[in-house]
C-alpha cells in the first residue's frame, strides 16, 4: 500500500478518535449515515416485492414479502465500512439470516451474484453469505428501512465493504464461476475486504 | 492488472471559489490521467505518523501531471480545513487514483447531456464541462446549478463566459439576486422541464450533490420520463470532513 518514502503533510495534525481496534485501515468514523448509489432510487411496493435464490441447476426459490417476514428474524448489531472511507459502528438491523434462506437450497456453487431492483449487481463467494455472516434486512435502528438506504430490503454483509451489501435486493444467482458485478467491473476490488484495504482493482 | 498507487502530490497553487471553498492545484509526478467525473483519494500523514484519507472529485480535465480539486470547508472537518486553510504551495499530500468508472463523461460521446448540480456537487460536472470545451466536443450540454445564493457559485467567472453549446441555469434556494424571476426554492419539476432536455432526446443525465438533492432531482427526472439507466448519480453528504 504505502510508498517507500513517507510523505508528511506539513502542519497537519488530524483528529485522532479512539475506535479501539474496530476501524479498518484508511477509514474514519461517522455518526450520520451517508448514502451512495449510482442511479435513481427504485421504489418497490411490498406487494410487488419478491426475493429469489436461483441455483446453478436452474431451480428458483421465491419468497413474497409476507413469506419473508414470516421467517425467523434476527437483530444483528454490526460495524459497517464504506469504500469511500467512512465507517459506522454498532449499526442495528433486523432481518433474515441467509442461512435461513438457504436451508432448503441444494447447491454446489462457489459464487453468488446478488441482483437488485434497478439493475445493480454485486458478486461474492457463496461462503461469505453463509454461517452467520449475512442477512437480508428490512429494518434499521428500529424503523422500516428507507428507500434511500435500500428499502424495502437490502443485503447486509458487514465483513466486506458496504457496496457488497446490495440495496433493493431482489435475488441471488448461484454460479459455478465468478461473475463480477457493477462496481467490480468499474475499477473496484473483486472481493473488498476492508481489513486488507481491498478498495480498488489490484489492491 | 493495473494497480492504483499512492503518489506524492505537491500543491502548486490555489484559488478561492467562495468564502468556504478553494480550488487546489497539485503536481503529481507519474499521474496516469483521468476521465471527467472521476475522483481521487487524498491521504494526509502527520509528523507522528497518524494518517487519514478522504475522497474528492477531480475538478479539471486531464492535464499531464497536474490535477485540480475543489474542496468545501466542512465545519469541524478533519481534512478539509487543512486543505483549504493551512496548506501552502510546496506542501505535500498523497493522491491515489483515478477512481470510478461509472459517473464519467467521455468526449467521444456526442449525445445531449444534462448536468444537475447541488452545491459542491458542481465539481465533477465542471470537469465534464471543461473536458468538453478542451476536446472541442459538439455534444450539447445543459447545466442546472442549484445553490443557496449568488455568493455560493463555484467557477463563477468561467461559467459566465460564453461557451457555445453549453446553457447554464442557476436555481437559487435561499436568496435569488435581483432581476431573477424564479422565486428562491428547492429544485422543482418545472426547473428540469424548462432548463433540461425533453426525455424524448434521451440525454445522459448526471446528478451530483447532497443526498436529499440527488434523491429529489433523480425522482423528478424519472417523473419527466427519463429512463433510469440514463440517470447517473453521485452524492456528497455533509460527512467527509
Amino acid at each position: 500500500m504505502g510508498g517507500i518514502v513517507s510523505i508528511i503533510s506539513r502542519g497537519f495534525h488530524g483528529r485522532r478518535r479512539d475506535a479501539g481496534d474496530r476501524l479498518p485501515p484508511g477509514q474514519y468514523l461517522v455518526e450520520d449515515f451517508p448514502v451512495l448509489s449510482a442511479g435513481p432510487t427504485p421504489r418497490v411496493p411490498p406487494e410487488r416485492w419478491e426475493f429469489a435464490i436461483d441455483t446453478e441447476a436452474g431451480v428458483t426459490h421465491r419468497w413474497t414479502w409476507p413469506e419473508f417476514l414470516a421467517l425467523p428474524q434476527e437483530r444483528p448489531t454490526v460495524d459497517i465500512h464504506c469504500v469511500t472511507e467512512w465507517s459506522k459502528l454498532d449499526t442495528s438491523w433486523e432481518g433474515v439470516s441467509l442461512d435461513t434462506l438457504f436451508e432448503d437450497v441444494d447447491t454446489a456453487a462457489d459464487y453468488a451474484l446478488v441482483y437488485s431492483y434497478g439493475g445493480y449487481t454485486t458478486n461474492l463467494p457463496l461462503e461469505d453469505l453463509l454461517d452467520g455472516k449475512a442477512w437480508i434486512v428490512h429494518r434499521f435502528d428500529g424503523e422500516e428501512l428507507q428507500p434511500q438506504h435500500g428499502g424495502p430490503a437490502r443485503l447486509l454483509v458487514p465483513h466486506l465493504y458496504f457496496w457488497k451489501s446490495a440495496k433493493w435486493v431482489r435475488g441471488i444467482r448461484l454460479l459455478d464461476e465468478d461473475h463480477p458485478g457493477f462496481w467490480e467491473t468499474a475499477g473496484y476490488h473483486n472481493y473488498g475486504d476492508p481489513w486488507r484495504e481491498q478498495r480498488y482493482e489490484g489492491d | 492488472m493495473r494497480r492504483l498507487v499512492w503518489r506524492a502530490a505537491e500543491l502548486v497553487g490555489s484559488t478561492p471559489e467562495t468564502a468556504t471553498a478553494r480550488t487546489l492545484r497539485f503536481r503529481v509526478p507519474g499521474w496516469p490521467g483521468h476521465l471527467a467525473g472521476q475522483h481521487v483519494d487524498v491521504r494526509l500523514t502527520a509528523e507522528d505518523g497518524y494518517r487519514t484519507q478522504r475522497s474528492y472529485s477531480l475538478a479539471g480535465p486531464a492535464d499531464g501531471e497536474h490535477v485540480e480539486l475543489t474542496v468545501e470547508d466542512v465545519p469541524d472537518g478533519e481534512v478539509s480545513p487543512y486543505l483549504t486553510e493551512i496548506m501552502e504551495a510546496g506542501d505535500q499530500v498523497e493522491i491515489r487514483g483515478p477512481v470510478g468508472g461509472w459517473f464519467v463523461w467521455r468526449p467521444d460521446n456526442d449525445r445531449p447531456v444534462l448536468l444537475v448540480a447541488g452545491g459542491s456537487g458542481i465539481v465533477p460536472l465542471m470537469a465534464m464541462i471543461r473536458t468538453r470545451r478542451q476536446a472541442g466536443s459538439r455534444a450539447p450540454f445543459r447545466l442546472l446549478y442549484s445553490l443557496r445564493g449568488p455568493d455560493s457559485v463555484y467557477y463563477a467567472d468561467e461559467l459566465r463566459r460564453p461557451d457555445p453549446g453549453l446553457d447554464v441555469s442557476y436555481l437559487y434556494t435561499r436568496s435569488a439576486p435581483e432581476g431573477v424571476s424564479r422565486p428562491a426554492g428547492r429544485i422543482m419539476l418545472a426547473d428540469l422541464a424548462e432548463g433540461g432536455w425533453p426525455a424524448a432526446h434521451a440525454p445522459d443525465c448526471y446528478v451530483c450533490g447532497p443526498t436529499g438533492f440527488v434523491e429529489a432531482a433523480a425522482d423528478l427526472l424519472l417523473a419527466l420520463g427519463h429512463a433510469p439507466e440514463r440517470i447517473r448519480t453521485e452524492r456528497f453528504g455533509p460527512t467527509g470532513g
